[in-house]
């Protein structure tokens, strides 16, 4: 047993640790690197794992137990709150319209009414997990796009609440009897019984986690055993998965849940961190399972039945989010991106394709193909998105550079700022407010049409693609301004320009001050911190309201910002001193704790006896004398 | 040799020909630094280490600036005040800078005839220079008579080169210690210790 588990666990791992990295390389992102890795590894090329696909599916449903539980998790209710006519409009109208194509269509194929409606429903669900990994890495999830996606996949995430309870129903009119395959609690009951002790159980999850897991969470806290709290956590969700798998119910809408409920305790950021590390790998676990369940052989058996089935499930999906995108007053990049993007098949149509099988509703032939064509289009996602990013957009959407380059070939910007939110925006005008023109990379399209507008040179893209880069003019130019959002994404930009583009001086953001270790590490000089000169500014407006002078405070300012500096790139060298690495936000609280035992020491303010006239009294009686 | 450290003040250096006439180069002669006050300290945040080490490590002190109503730029006095402290300048154990040689390098909109009694600015640079003189004097420091470039709006493109030429001459023959400080100090500026030739007798 524990050697299986240590085989299967070092092939998963290895298959990762190989492929992903290549297609980082290639430029595709870390999804389809697991894709194709799960695909190389499964049965039908080398046969490592899952002779029967089972168990990897098996696998596979844990890895999304834990990735829904932490977006349950980080919807914050007020969030979801704030976003809520987004989500009721773009999630209605695009699963709605969905469904009912699907509805049509396969009733045309020969379904049963119930069988059209059920795996319409399944069909119309998007992948939360392929679709928020792909935009957070690509930096666009603050994007109208990115908006409008996470608003349609809460909808669906949400939907399947309903869903679940609705197909018993769906069931009660089935052609053919419930078998008893799986023995749980709910097979054994009537249809409306069924969708009743569903509706229960949900009741239950949120109650408990109101009432019984957050007191059960305040008085593990109380020990203080960190690891103790990780193992709560994990509790957490194998709990709640094994409860909703007794009743009968997907596990991964449970911990779903679970997570929504403790989102609003205050324990959600503890328990993200703890399982944040988690997530990466099973997140990673989830994608090769699903890149592995591809049945090949059928496939072979009858290519032009999948092939069509699967291109005609994204041209529908595709139409209808176009449209959906459309009403919402996406531009038209930000619509192709959300178009594309969602218009695979998602994790839950797994979920719901078994249970629709297990009502019987849906025959285990098709079942099969309806899982192995989600699988695929799952699989092409990010190849889609890849060439709508480097074959359609650059065509027929926003411009990665702007047409009229001829004309303003004289005009050799020296400045290049990658990312102009709020942070590169300030240091694009003040830059412009004293006449030097930078030239602005970003690869939000509604922001490049904007500035564009206004008449910034703005060049459209993934600042980290070299191609871009050097359309922008940085073998010409003098300076980078790495201001990216997303401090990987930012770090990613300086270690290129760096062996690519030698000659640039690179300026960058840092988020955080373990951002800037990074950064010091890699040998970059100009560090500008997002968190020290805004705070010592209200520090010193603070000192100025209790009554001590503007010049005083000022200078108290200006050293404390001095001192920072220096103490920053010396304990940047310590790190390396320490065996460990810090990551967690527990090793925060460390670092902050260094921190305050070291300026208790050395107070920067201490020893500064400027214009202090207290010092001369009694002095220059003493020299009176000499005088 | 001597080692000379021009303290130089001007909050808007790239405006000003004379000055940039003066120090083209200066920082490339040898046993001569060149801190450039305005560019080192833009938030006037002074570091008073530094300072006092490149202090420590030069023997002739030069406060170069323009005559700003018959002062100096504020961050220049900022430095005298933050630097020049008590307990390591002047006071008690304030003995660091005894002896050093220091002067001021100045340059004035108003020609040499307008800064006298019966002139239009009624005084002498010399007197003008008086807190710069008594701040030398209280920290144990020999004060020289300042070198001067006065009436610079009317200098032409040949005048400033004759006094960068001069600045030069005279950076490099403290630098070799080819002067007399008596002798020195019984003329009004530095300019006219040059010119007349006076400063080739050796100490």
């Amino acid at each position: 047993m524990s050697t299986a588990f240590l085989h299967d666990a070092l092939i998963y791992l290895a298959a990762a640790i190989v492929f992903v990295p290549i297609a980082k390389k290639l430029g595709m992102g870390s999804v389809l690197g697991y894709l194709i890795a799960g695909i190389i590894i499964g049965p039908f090329f080398l046969g490592f794992i899952g002779q029967e696909g089972k168990n990897i599916m098996h696998f596979a449903e844990f890895g999304v137990v834990m990735l829904l539980f932490l977006i349950g998790l980080e919807l914050e209710p007020s969030n979801f709150w704030r976003m809520r006519n987004l989500i009721m409009g773009t999630g209605s109208l695009q699963m709605g319209v969905t469904t009912f194509l699907f509805f049509i269509a396969l009733l045309f194929i020969g379904f049963s009414w119930q069988a059209a409606l059920a795996s319409g429903l399944a069909l119309s669900m998007s992948s939360t997990a392929i679709v928020m990994q792909t935009l957070r890495e690509k930096g666009l999830a603050k994007t109208e796009s990115g908006k409008s996606s996470l608003a349609a996949l809460l909808f669906q995430d949400i939907a399947v609440i309903p869903i679940l309870a609705l197909l018993p129903l769906l069931a009660l009119y089935a052609v053919n009897a419930p078998s008893n395959e799986h023995a749980t609690i709910l097979s054994g009951l009537p249809g409306w019984a069924q969708t009743l002790m569903l509706l229960g159980t949900v009741g239950l999850v949120i109650l408990s986690g109101r009432f019984v897991i957050v007191p059960f969470l305040r008085f593990i806290a109380r020990i203080h055993l960190p690891e103790l709290f990780t193992a709560s956590a994990l509790l957490i969700v194998m709990g709640t998965a094994y409860i909703m798998g007794l009743v009968g119910l997907s596990p991964a809408l449970g911990t779903f849940l679970a997570g929504v409920v403790l989102a609003n305790s205050e324990f959600r950021h503890e328990l993200e961190s703890d399982i944040e590390p988690f997530k990466g790998i099973l997140l990673g676990l989830f994608f090769i399972a699903v890149g592995a369940s591809i049945n090949f052989n059928m496939i072979v058996n009858n290519p032009l039945k999948i092939i069509a089935l699967v291109c005609g499930i994204i041209v529908i999906k595709a139409g209808v989010l176009f449209l959906t995108g459309k009403f919402s007053r996406l531009s038209f990049d930000q619509n192709l991106l959300f178009t594309l993007g969602l218009a695979q098949v998602g994790e839950f149509a797994f979920v719901l394709f078994s249970f629709i099988h297990q009502l019987n509703i849906l025959s285990a032939e098709w079942t099969d193909m309806m899982m192995g064509v989600t699988a695929i289009s799952m699989t092409v996602t990010p190849l889609l998105l890849l060439i709508n990013e480097r074959l359609i957009l650059p065509r027929f959407g926003t411009k990665e550079t702007e047409g009229k380059e001829a004309d303003e070939i004289d005009e050799r910007h020296q400045v290049i700022i990658a990312g102009f939110g709020h942070f590169g925006s300030t240091i694009g005008r003040f830059l412009r407010a004293n006449g030097l023109n930078a030239t602005i990379l970003d690869n939000d399209s509604d922001r490049v049409d904007l500035l564009r507008k206004m008449g910034f040179k703005v060049f459209y893209g993934d600042a980290t693609r070299v191609d871009i880069l050097k359309s922008a003019g940085a073998d010409q130019a003098k300076i980078l301004i790495a201001a990216i959002d997303s401090p990987d994404v930012n770090y990613d930009l300086v270690e290129k320009t760096q062996k690519l583009f030698p000659h640039l001086t690179i300026m960058v953001r840092a988020k955080s001050r373990l951002d800037a270790y990074e950064l010091i590490d890699s040998g970059v000089k100009d560090i500008y911190r997002e968190s020290l000169d805004t705070s010592v500014r209200l520090g010193i407006d603070v000192l100025i309201k209790l009554g001590v002078r503007k010049y005083t405070a000022t200078r108290a300012g200006q050293n404390f910002i001095k001192y920072d500096e220096t103490a920053m790139r010396k304990l940047a060298e310590q790190r390396h001193d320490q065996s460990a690495y810090i990551l967690t936000a527990r090793e925060q609280i460390e670092l902050q704790e260094q921190l305050l035992t070291n300026d208790r020491e050395v107070n920067p303010t201490l020893n500064d006896h400027a214009w202090d006239s207290d010092l001369f009294e009694g002095k220059f009686t003493d020299e009176g004398s000499e005088k | 040799m001597n080692k000379i450290l021009i303290l130089f003040a001007h909050p808007r250096f790239e405006k000003s020909k004379t000055n940039r006439t003066l120090l083209k180069n200066i920082g490339r002669l040898e046993g001569v630094t060149l801190n450039d006050l305005y560019e080192q300290y833009p938030d006037f945040n002074i570091d008073i280490d530094r300072e006092k080490e490149l202090l420590q490590a030069h023997q002739i002190i030069i406060w170069h600036h323009p005559l700003y109503m018959y002062s100096a730029p504020p961050l220049l006095k900022q430095w005298i005040d933050l630097v020049m402290e008590y307990g390591w300048a002047h006071g008690k154990g304030g003995d660091f800078l005894k002896n050093k040689i220091i002067f001021n390098a100045i340059t004035a909109g108003g020609t040499r005839e307008v800064y006298a009694a019966g002139g239009y600015n009624r005084f002498t640079i010399g007197e003008f220079l008086l807190p710069f003189n008594q701040t030398a004097t209280l920290c144990k420091m020999v004060y020289l008579p300042p070198f001067a470039v006065h009436g610079t709006h009317l200098l032409t493109k040949t005048d400033l080169e004759n006094y960068a030429q001069l600045y030069r001459t005279l950076l490099e023959r403290l630098v070799r210690g080819e002067f007399d400080i008596e002798s020195m100090k019984k003329f009004p500026y530095l300019n006219d210790w040059l010119s007349k030739g006076a400063g080739m007798s050796k100490p």
